[in-house]
């Protein structure tokens, strides 16, 4: 039996009818097209699927599109401002080539925003064990880690 | 969705599909009973290897979906397609399969004993092959008049590659034109098209557009043609629907081509002084349930050639024992037989110099080849190297003559500080492809470019290789425009469409820049040699007086030019155009078959801490000096190299695929057993690079994608050893592996 | 997953009125573990009665003597909680400790003692500080409320509301992850409160479970030293192919170890 389900997505209301066991990242891709958002395991331990729930970073994969019911949802193509203008993490991201195939970024984008948020002064030591929840397997880390010491102060900057 | 087998080894007695195609949306559901009827052949193997004997190996045949027997946990038995996943996937558990469960067996040294149950017919013993490279005879001699002999006996452990974007594939047919169009997860387009048509299903390879734009990661496991990827191609004609298919991740971690699994015992000879005299190899390798793509290469022509490594070693000998097991196929994975090659070298090596007493990086710099070129005793031939520059610099950049106090600062914390090194070499784009040919090779190993100039002097370029992830896009763009003056916003490189590239042969083994950057260098040659003849005839001058530089055309000696633009234009407008002598139009292709391999090489220095109580190692340090001969894009390089570093660590620390030996399931079958490299895991890398240009191709360039994995495992092994003070510990060293070789040694 | 019916509880009271009447129906908090379970379909319940928006449930509150957390209070409201990192400072560093931030972002206190995963970190400090479980229909004191492996004292249609946590002289929680999973291969948590010192384990074994000998030690020496030499028997821990049961052995005393040195800060 289909329920409904509305939400708030990038600022805009958005409203469908789902079937009960339809998943917050399925509903993000598949019923609005937004597919920024990926799905890379089963087991909530990647974080492709990494978007903002009122505010907060959270596993698209490992919910139900029901938990979102009524909630703020940020995707990474909420992100940029209207104008095309990069968030200063995405901007960081492209600057420091911390990225290789792509597929892991939206979800680190998405995670190290909420993690400049949380610690606005992060040590290397704080980055490296806040993005435990993402995985990469081009990088080496390496210069995601640069990428999000270099905007955190932009980050902070943007408040 | 695909019905996968539970068991490791299981006769199909009776698929009952009659549930399934009554389930809601349901459109069709086939078995390899169908794949049969409908005239559907196995998977070919690439490379076909010779054994000792004479004889070529056993090659089993590899059905896109099991017939008659199921042979490792996650066979492809049906395929249920519906409207939806969900539906989809409820209707295969209603796939009703009647297996009758045979023995299973999982490791290569097991699959040899007598009485192991038998996985193909046509290979009752489990061997592929045994193949041997090197005179065993001159081996045997130099062991016999050795100083000092060093052996280890190690497992290379398999690995399961984990690109974080699942394979995916979408089946399309259009009966307007009878044409397929396969949307695939691939490394190599092409080389799936031809495969696929011409091998498997019988299709006309010019009806068959295989599509691969932008593939998320690959690191060898998106080489190979996959029954998936067939059955949703031949599917979509029978349903007249496109059919897509995605892994979930635990069918990635079952059915994705797994890496290495190698049992070695390994053995070096010396002279009192150190240098090396000859090296002895004995390997299992484990080659899976089915030969996939490229698996017989793996283990031989790219094993047994690079165990010279940096070093004048005279005499090598090694063998290879190939064997079939009731695991997921093993094929390339990043580094693809160099890192197995490295690792018992190295391994080798540093074990050797401990036991004598000699300074691990003086034993070294005792053995390396010096003058170049150089013939191996297992017929590789290095052009260039300088493998003295790349240890010194690593031996500064990492500051080991500070060593022992770092040393001993951990031990005040109660932590043991260990130092390794691991010089590895490795050998990219396999070439020539006659030779590969004469060893076995079934596809050639050139690549394809073609550049496209625009009227407006804007570039396209189309290349066989691909980039899913490499920057391809960004360092060919720049090769390219630097060639032609132009600027790089001014080049788009097209790739990973068979219905828009003349041909390729894909990307795998550090081949990219080299191979297919060297065909777009010599369709860039060709298209200024044309332009300098229209340039020619716009400035009245003879050909011959006419040169190009900075994106301009001169005649010598005076004022009188043309920009490459201006020539693009007339090419395209031909009003003042030499017509009868040149046709008009700006584009040219090329292929480029190199000449040699290129040789790669490096000084990795590793520094760990052990936490006695606990085992767990940290990796303090850790510096890569490399040669990758001219380096065009130094960022894209670094990252390539912090990539392979981290695979290499993984390996060495976290990574390890076990199966169960009794049942045959996969014990590691999700991201929460098997261990990946968090960002936690790792430390910031300190890199650099020294250069010595590759000697045959016109960049001058070696590749870089596989070296951090090639060299970091054996760093990384030789730093925990030095700190625990053992001998041998196995990979992945976890914390409780550690442990255990810290108490066994503290109770020796 | 499979297909299931949905059904969002608009109080503890309809929450409860729910699953009693359908003993097939579990309740769904934060979903870390169960909507991971079901998508693997390992779990398969008929309903889901989703808690998520039940305000009563939520929150944190400190009265000096007790720190109350509401069940469905997030892992991550724990840990940046200004009460918590007060009052009980251990508590707020396990709940950091736990999964990811993504995952704490979602996790609930509630959820995981419900659950009880062998190596989930908070059944260790509801043992190790001696908590109160509050349900809808009773309280249940912690060394009641850990029965097995996945097993509690709950009840069916029986729900956790909160947890009373005493607060402790000192505490320390040390955490070795199974490095995949980020599971407690050995986690221990360790209070000195007003009625004596309690030790207890996660991860080592299929429930949490208390260690008598060393809280008996530390009762006489709260250091590090008295804890050094208190060796478990290996025999009944957990074997998997990330530790054997002497490893674990071996970390229990270690982290107990260190969990004393944290508590002493």
């Amino acid at each position: 039996m289909p329920v409904k389900v509305s939400m708030t997505v990038n600022g805009k209301p958005v409203a469908a009818e789902v079937e009960e066991r339809t998943l917050l990242v399925s509903f993000i891709r598949e019923h609005l097209r937004l597919t920024g958002t990926h799905v890379g395991c089963d087991t909530a331990q990647c974080g492709a699927c990494t978007i903002h729930m009122n505010g907060n970073a959270v596993k698209a994969c490992n919910m139900l599109a029901m938990q979102a019911e009524g909630a703020d949802i940020l995707t990474i193509e909420g992100v940029a401002a209207a104008d095309g203008t990069l968030h200063p993490m995405q901007e960081a991201f492209r600057e420091h080539h911390a990225l290789q195939c792509g597929f892991c970024t939206p979800g680190m984008v998405m995670s190290a925003i909420d993690l400049v948020k949380r610690h606005p002064k992060p040590t290397e030591a704080v980055v490296r064990a806040e993005l435990d929840g993402n995985f990469c397997r081009c990088t080496g880390y390496h210069n995601i880690v640069k990428a999000i010491l270099d905007a955190a102060p932009k980050v902070a900057a943007m408040r | 969705m695909f019905v996968r087998s539970p068991h490791a080894h299981a006769r199909i007695r009776k698929v009952d599909l009659a549930k399934a195609a009554k389930a809601p949306g349901v459109l069709a559901v086939y078995t390899g009973e169908d794949i049969a009827k409908a005239g559907i052949n196995g998977l070919p193997c690439g490379w076909l290897i010779t054994d000792v004997n004479g004889q070529p190996m056993k090659e089993p045949p590899y059905p896109v979906l099991a017939q008659g027997k199921a042979r490792y946990v996650g066979d492809r038995v049906a395929v249920v397609i519906a409207e939806t996943y969900n539906q989809a996937k409820d209707a295969a558990e209603r796939v009703e399969v009647d297996y009758e469960v045979l023995p299973a067996v999982v490791d290569a040294a097991a699959a040899r004993k007598q009485g192991a149950p038998a996985i193909h017919d046509i290979a009752p013993d489990n061997t592929c092959y045994v193949w041997a490279l090197g005179d065993k005879a001159k081996v045997d001699d130099a062991f016999k008049a050795a100083a000092h002999v060093t052996k280890l006996e190690f497992v290379n452990n398999r690995l399961i590659p984990n690109a974080i974007e699942p394979r995916s594939a979408i089946g399309a047919y259009s009966r307007a034109d009878d044409n397929y169009t396969l949307y695939v997860t691939s490394q190599n387009p092409h080389v799936e098209r031809l495969l696929m048509t011409a091998f498997v299903l019988g299709l006309p390879e010019h009806k068959v557009r295989v599509v691969a734009p932008d593939v998320g990661g690959g690191f060898g496991s998106k080489i190979y043609l996959y029954g998936e990827d067939v059955v949703v191609t031949w599917a979509s004609r029978q349903v007249n629907r496109p059919i897509k298919w995605t892994a979930e991740r635990v069918e990635s971690f079952m059915s994705d081509a797994h890496g290495r699994d190698h049992v070695t015992t390994a053995e070096l000879a010396l002279d009192k002084d150190g240098k090396f005299l000859a090296m002895r190899v004995h390997t299992a390798a484990n080659l899976g349930a089915y030969l996939s793509t490229f698996a017989s290469c793996i283990p031989t022509i790219l094993y047994a050639t690079l165990l010279a490594g940096q070093y004048t070693t005279p005499q090598i000998y090694c063998e290879v024992t190939a064997v079939f097991t009731n695991t997921a196929p093993v094929d390339a994975y990043r580094g693809a037989g160099r890192p197995e090659a490295t690792y018992v070298v190295e391994r080798l090596v540093e074990t050797a110099a401990r036991e004598m007493k000699i300074d691990p990086a003086e034993i070294r710099r005792r053995n390396f080849i010096k003058s170049f070129p150089y013939q191996t005793p297992v017929a590789l031939m290095y052009d260039t190297g300088d493998y003295q520059a790349t240890l010194d610099a690593a031996l500064k950049l990492g500051d080991v003559a500070g060593f022992a106090k770092r040393k001993e600062e951990a031990a005040k914390r109660g932590r043991l500080r260990g130092l390794g090194y691991s010089c590895y070499i490795e050998a990219c784009g396999i070439a020539p492809s006659n030779v590969a040919g004469a060893l076995g090779a079934r596809a050639g190993l050139f690549e394809a470019g073609e550049v496209r100039v625009h009227p407006t002097g804007k570039v396209t370029v189309f290349t066989g290789s691909h980039s899913h992830g490499q920057g391809h896009e960004t360092t060919f763009a720049q090769v390219v425009a630097s060639r032609l003056g132009i600027p790089v916003e001014d080049v788009d490189i097209v790739h990973g469409d068979t219905s828009k590239i003349l041909f390729g042969m894909g990307t795998y083994g550090s081949r990219s820049l080299a191979v297919g950057g060297t065909a777009i260098v010599k369709a860039v040659d060709k298209v200024i040699a044309k332009g300098r003849k229209i340039a020619a005839h716009l400035m009245e001058a003879a050909e011959a007086d006419v040169e190009f530089a900075e994106g301009v055309f001169k005649v010598s000696g005076t004022d009188k030019q043309v920009p490459f633009a201006q020539v693009a234009l007339t090419a395209y407008v031909p009003h003042n155009y030499p017509l009868d002598k040149l046709e008009p139009g700006l584009n040219e292709n090329a292929f480029y078959d190199p000449t040699n391999f290129t040789f790669p090489a490096g000084s990795y220095v590793c520094e760990v801490e052990v936490d006695p109580e606990t085992g767990r190692t940290t990796i303090e340090s850790f510096v890569a000096v490399d040669d990758f001969g001219k380096v065009i894009n130094p960022m894209i390089v670094a990252g390539q190299v912090h990539g392979g570093l981290t695979q290499g660590i993984g390996q060495a620390l976290l990574e390890g695929c076990r199966y169960d030996p009794e049942t045959g399931q996969l014990v590691t079958g999700t991201m929460s057993d098997y261990c990946l490299p968090r960002a936690g895991d790792v430390p910031s890398f300190r890199l650099d690079t020294r250069e010595t240009p590759c000697t045959h191709n016109p960049l001058g360039v070696k590749g870089c994608g596989e070296a951090g994995a090639i060299g970091a495992p054996a760093a990384l092994i030789n730093a925990i050893t030095d700190a625990i003070g053992v001998r041998e510990v196995p990979m992945p060293a976890t914390a409780e592996t550690v442990w255990r070789a810290l108490a066994s040694q503290k109770a020796a | 997953m499979y297909a299931f019916d949905y059904q969002k509880a608009k109080s503890v009271a309809d929450a409860a009125a729910a699953l009693a009447k359908n003993p097939d129906a579990k309740a769904l908090a934060g979903g870390q573990s169960l909507i991971a379970a079901m998508k693997l379909r390992l779990a398969a319940p008929q309903a889901l009665v989703d808690l998520g928006s039940i305000a009563e449930l939520r929150g944190i509150k400190a009265d000096g003597k007790h720190l109350v957390i509401g069940a469905m209070t997030r892992h991550s409201e724990v840990v940046f909680s200004g009460d918590v990192k007060k009052a009980i400072p251990a508590l707020a560093h396990l709940a950091g400790e736990i999964g990811d931030r993504m995952v704490r972002n979602m996790g609930t206190l509630g959820g995981s003692i419900a659950h009880n995963d062998p190596a989930a970190d908070y059944p260790a400090a509801v043992l190790g500080l001696g908590a109160t479980v509050e349900t809808n229909k009773r309280k249940v004191a912690a060394d009641d409320f850990f029965k097995g492996i996945y097993e509690t004292a709950l009840e069916p249609g029986e729900l956790v509301t909160s947890v009373s946590f005493p607060i402790p002289k000192r505490a320390g929680y040390v955490k070795f992850k199974q490095p995949a999973s980020r599971f407690a291969l050995v986690g221990v948590f360790v209070a000195e409160t007003g009625s004596g010192v309690r030790v207890a384990v996660t991860g080592a074994s299929p429930c949490v479970f208390r260690v008598p000998e060393m809280e008996k030690a530390l009762a006489s020496k709260f250091a590090p030293e008295s804890v050094a030499n208190i060796k478990l028997p290996a025999k009944g821990l957990n074997s998997d192919i990330h530790a054997s049961p002497e490893y674990r052995a071996h970390l229990v005393t270690v982290m107990a170890k260190r969990a004393v040195q944290a508590a002493l800060g």
